[in-house]
């Protein structure tokens, strides 16, 4: 036996000895004293800010680490059904049904607003497109093939299109940007509703997958002839030209941190108590019309307390001081309607 | 043309398909090596080693963390494969026409050609689903998982190398067969388990697809067994499939220092068996 | 008395962990069954043969998936065959011994670079590289259904490269052992009656032709199970296509990409069921390709295992 336990001890030492060393005197890596680990887990959608967020709030709360990795509304929704994160995040409120699936109550609570835009590398065209809910249906469907069809022609007088196809990128993985996405198409388009759906992950007919927001705009920046959607962040971040789309009222709106906030103005003033609310398509002359609010999930009763009252604090932190952090990163801040509400709300979580 | 002389054309032209095969087959990987070393290098500092991951949009950070990640992951791994590998291995090669050696030699090279990622799947569902949580633990498990048919496999081939005469030396002795294979045979193949260990420890550290859902990924620096916890491979991944110029580079940063990883062991692996065989062939 | 006891003793320790060993392959068969079972008895063999692909309305079909997989695997084969061959005999027939180490390194050390590192070349060098040939193709050959579709890059063709470049060493270390194996007597027989290299190499080839149909089924068992590097350059859509240029998906992927974020048990289960496939596949291949080597070195050593020193 003394034999397996050298072996052992060797192979230690090379695993240490191959990793080409180990950062040594780690001055950023936190002491291990007392602190609380949350794990979380879903939408990519509100990655940008939920990850400055927690940063920020580790500052503050250094024994506070929240983790979050953004692995799709879908996968938020599930782990958190499953147990294997303590809260989820999802940019599509949670069905009926899966709020049944789940093994307890699960409240939704608002953190921003944001927008999802159609995305393009159209080679020669520099300026914006124009968009009509229909027309993006269409191509998602299939039904338009080329940047010149007559129908993208007709909303871009003066813009010469080129004859090349449109190639569809759409996400791979289940995806909170998607559900918003299809909503909006569903709404606009009785063809798109009856064949695709609304879901967190659908059935695409035609185009190429791309994992995650990122994965999204990854595909379309490299690949000439495409169209895609991905959150508004993520298409300011990559510089990638992204369009204007018309709204209910028939102007063509351009996301924008106003126009997002005038398509909540609405759902703000008769909010569900529960917050399960669509904005897509919203009435207004200056809405954006694929709007929603992302939410994140948490259980009424956690079985453990101690990180259920640090997230509680979060989101307290996270619904007033956080909120100025949002403009910055082209989301929308909450209205102040729904943050009291919300502050209200949270005394549902069990804390003790 | 003669018929001779077709036949030599042909054999020549044989040879030079041989030849072209090689050469064709070692263009991607100088063009690998060339990509990974020149644009890796240029992302590769100090921060990258010494630093944590900074939120999405703010430029700089490290890998400290993944690393760190890798390093736990791969010694758990041969925490559970060293043992459950080496012991295999002495069964199989004291006990080589069982059937139980023969189902466990089946065995061995069936979870050798499992695909990982199904790896990942079981590992999910017996170490992640039924404690609710994500861990070091469970990723650590895939890898050993993973691990245990090399390590098995390679003690076997030397332990049957070990030449029977000291074997036999150490039973006349009035050795026990347990005391013969401890004290005598394992270490006398000793350099070239810890070689085949090595080489299984490269392999798997550059694992990714049963770390996704096992180990996950931990944007703080954990070395938490209970706990998600980051790694150089999944960390690339994700960079990789991001659209962050910053993000680009350190995936190139994170791919080199695995390609660096492998070389080191498998140089240090080449080196050892060298020394092995000599001493063998003395 | 006590000596063999403590034989005893030594004999069920290390049966134990080898035992242990294959408890964990069975392990992972029935785990992967059980919690496929709501796919299996919902579909049937059914789920095998249609080619939807709806979480939302909860219908699932892996045909299009088990079309990606074979369908890069073979390509990939096809690609890296000859040249695995090809480097094979090279080195173990016509290379002076000095080049022999170094090469023999050096394809090892493409096995040795992580899926992962193989992944992120194929994105930022291979695809951009595929586009623009994809770009050049003739429209009169671009009408082709093997050649049709917009140019991504991200794609079959590119999968089945980088799959091809992967698969190369494991074909071609194999066999090279199994060329060693032939006897000497083979290849020198043929000198004899005034072979040239090609011939004899051919006969030592035919003489080792089902280990050398071994070594490529264990590439394809390699090349079916590779996940990251292929999702990466796929394009990760369920379509059923001919074309080299269409973005599809393969069975290792799909789980990669969907398997955190399956919302329900169905879908769960459907994810798992795929899984299972894989796991058999492998099981069936890898076990079919040893078999193969193994009574190859039979063939031409004799009974295996002789004890070591009796050799010498």
């Amino acid at each position: 036996m003394k034999i397996m336990r050298a072996l052992m001890v060797t192979a230690a030492v090379l695993t240490v000895a191959c990793g080409g060393g180990t950062p040594a005197g780690n001055a950023t890596a936190p002491q291990a004293s007392k602190e609380l680990q949350i794990n979380g887990a879903g939408a990519t959608f509100p990655y940008p800010i939920y990850s400055k967020w927690f940063s920020e709030y580790n500052t503050l709360h250094p024994e506070v680490r929240i983790n979050y990795q953004s692995i799709g509304s879908g996968g938020g929704i599930r782990q958190l059904t499953n147990q294997t994160v303590f809260f989820g995040a999802t940019d599509g409120p949670m069905s009926e049904e899966q709020l049944k699936a789940a093994p307890g109550p699960v409240l939704h609570f608002p953190t921003v607003l944001g927008a999802v835009v159609p995305i393009y590398n159209v080679p020669g065209i520099e300026g914006d497109l124009r968009f009509s809910g229909a027309v993006l249906a269409d191509i998602y469907l299939g039904k338009i093939k080329k940047w010149n069809d007559p129908a993208l022609a007709k909303l871009n007088a003066g813009v010469k299109l080129p004859a090349t196809d449109i190639t569809v990128v759409h996400r791979s993985d289940g995806s909170g940007t998607t559900f918003i996405f299809v909503d909006f198409l569903s709404k606009v388009s009785p063809a798109f509703k009856e064949k695709v759906g609304v879901a967190t992950s659908v059935n695409w007919p035609v185009g190429v997958g791309g994992k995650g927001n990122e994965g999204v705009a990854g595909l379309v920046t490299q690949t000439p002839g495409s169209i895609g959607y991905v959150e508004l962040i993520y298409a300011k971040q990559t510089k990638t030209a992204y369009g204007a789309v018309q709204n209910a009222a028939g102007e063509f709106v351009k996301a924008s941190v106003e126009a997002v906030t005038a398509a909540a103005a609405e759902a703000a003033a008769n909010m569900p108590a529960d917050f399960r609310v669509s904005i897509t398509n919203a009435p207004g002359k200056t809405a954006y019309p694929i709007a929603s609010f992302t939410w994140m999930l948490l259980f009424e009763n956690p079985t453990d307390k101690a990180q259920s009252a640090a997230m509680v604090n979060f989101l307290k932190w996270a619904l007033t001081d956080g909120q100025k952090g949002a403009t910055e990163l082209g989301y929308a801040p909450l209205p102040a309607s729904v943050i009291s509400l919300e502050q209200a709300a949270l005394a549902k979580v069990k804390v003790s | 043309m003669s018929h001779t002389a077709y036949r030599t054309l042909l054999s020549r032209l044989f040879v030079g398909a041989c030849g072209l095969a090689v050469l064709v087959a070692l263009i991607p990987l100088a063009f690998i090596l060339f990509f990974v070393v020149s644009q890796g290098f240029q992302a590769l500092n100090l921060d990258f080693f010494t630093h944590m991951p900074k939120p999405v949009g703010q430029p700089g950070g490290g890998m400290a963390n993944a690393i760190v990640g890798t390093l736990i992951l791969s010694g758990l791994a041969a925490l559970l494969a060293v043992p459950v590998g080496v012991m295999s291995g002495v069964y199989l090669s004291e006990y080589p026409q069982t059937r139980l050696a023969s189902a466990v030699r089946f065995a061995s090279d069936t979870l050798n050609g499992v695909p990982s990622i199904v790896i990942g799947v079981f590992a999910y569902g017996l170490a992640v689903l039924p404690f609710k949580q994500f861990s070091t633990l469970a990723g650590g498990l895939a890898l050993g998982i993973m691990m245990i048919p090399i390590v098995t496999k390679t003690t076997e081939e030397l332990l049957v190398l070990v030449p029977g005469s000291m074997r036999e030396g150490a039973l006349a002795l009035g050795a026990t067969r347990g005391r013969a294979v401890f004290s005598v045979i394992i270490p006398a193949a000793l350099p070239g388990i810890i070689t085949g260990i090595v080489l299984a420890l490269a392999r798997i550290a550059g694992e990714t697809a049963p770390l996704l859902f096992t180990a996950f990924n931990n944007r703080f620096f954990s070395t938490s067994l209970t706990q998600p916890i980051s790694s150089i491979t999944v960390q690339v991944y994700t960079y990789a499939i991001s659209p962050y110029e910053d993000w680009h580079r350190q995936a190139w940063a994170g791919a080199l220092v695995l390609i660096t990883i492998v070389l080191v062991c498998s140089m240090l692996a080449r080196l050892a068996t060298s020394r092995v065989s000599r001493l063998r062939t003395r | 008395m006590r000596a063999r006891s403590q034989d005893l003793g030594f004999r069920l320790t290390t049966g134990a962990f080898a035992a242990a060993l294959a408890a964990i392959v069975i392990g992972v068969g029935v785990a992967l069954v059980s919690q496929s079972w709501l796919t299996i008895q919902k579909f049937g063999l059914g789920f095998w043969s249609t080619s939807t692909w709806d979480p939302v309305a909860g219908d699932f079909g892996a045909l299009p998936f088990i079309w990606g997989t074979l369908y890069s695997s073979i390509l990939a084969l096809l690609i890296a065959t000859p040249i695995a061959l090809g480097i094979a005999v090279f080195i173990s027939e016509l290379c002076p011994a000095r080049l022999r180490t170094p090469l023999v390194f050096l394809t090892e050390l493409l096995a040795a670079i992580p899926s992962i590192v193989y992944g992120l070349w194929g994105i930022f060098v291979l695809v951009p590289a595929v586009r623009s040939l994809q770009t050049h193709v003739p429209d009169a050959l671009r009408a082709l259904p093997i050649f049709a579709g917009p140019p991504l890059g991200v794609g079959m063709l590119s999968a089945a490269l980088i799959l091809a470049i992967m698969v190369v060493p494991f074909t071609s270390s194999v066999a090279r052992e199994v060329l060693k194996s032939v006897p000497v007597t083979q290849r020198e027989g043929a000198y004899a009656l005034g072979a040239t290299r090609f011939e004899a190499i051919r006969a030592a080839m035919y003489f080792a032709r089902t280990g050398i149909v071994g070594a490529v089924m264990l590439g394809f068992g390699r090349a079916l199970g590779e996940t990251m590097a292929v999702t990466m350059v796929i394009g990760n859509n369920p379509q059923v296509s001919a074309s080299l240029f269409a973005p599809q998906y393969t069975m290792a992927a799909v789980i990669a990409n969907e398997f955190t974020e399956a919302a329900d048990a169905l879908y769960l289960n459907a994810l798992v069921e795929i899984g299972l496939v894989l796991f058999a596949i492998t099981l069936v291949v890898n076990g079919l390709s040893r078999l193969l080597i193994w009574s190859m070195a039979r063939g031409a050593r004799g009974p295996r295992r002789k004890p070591a020193g009796a050799a010498a």
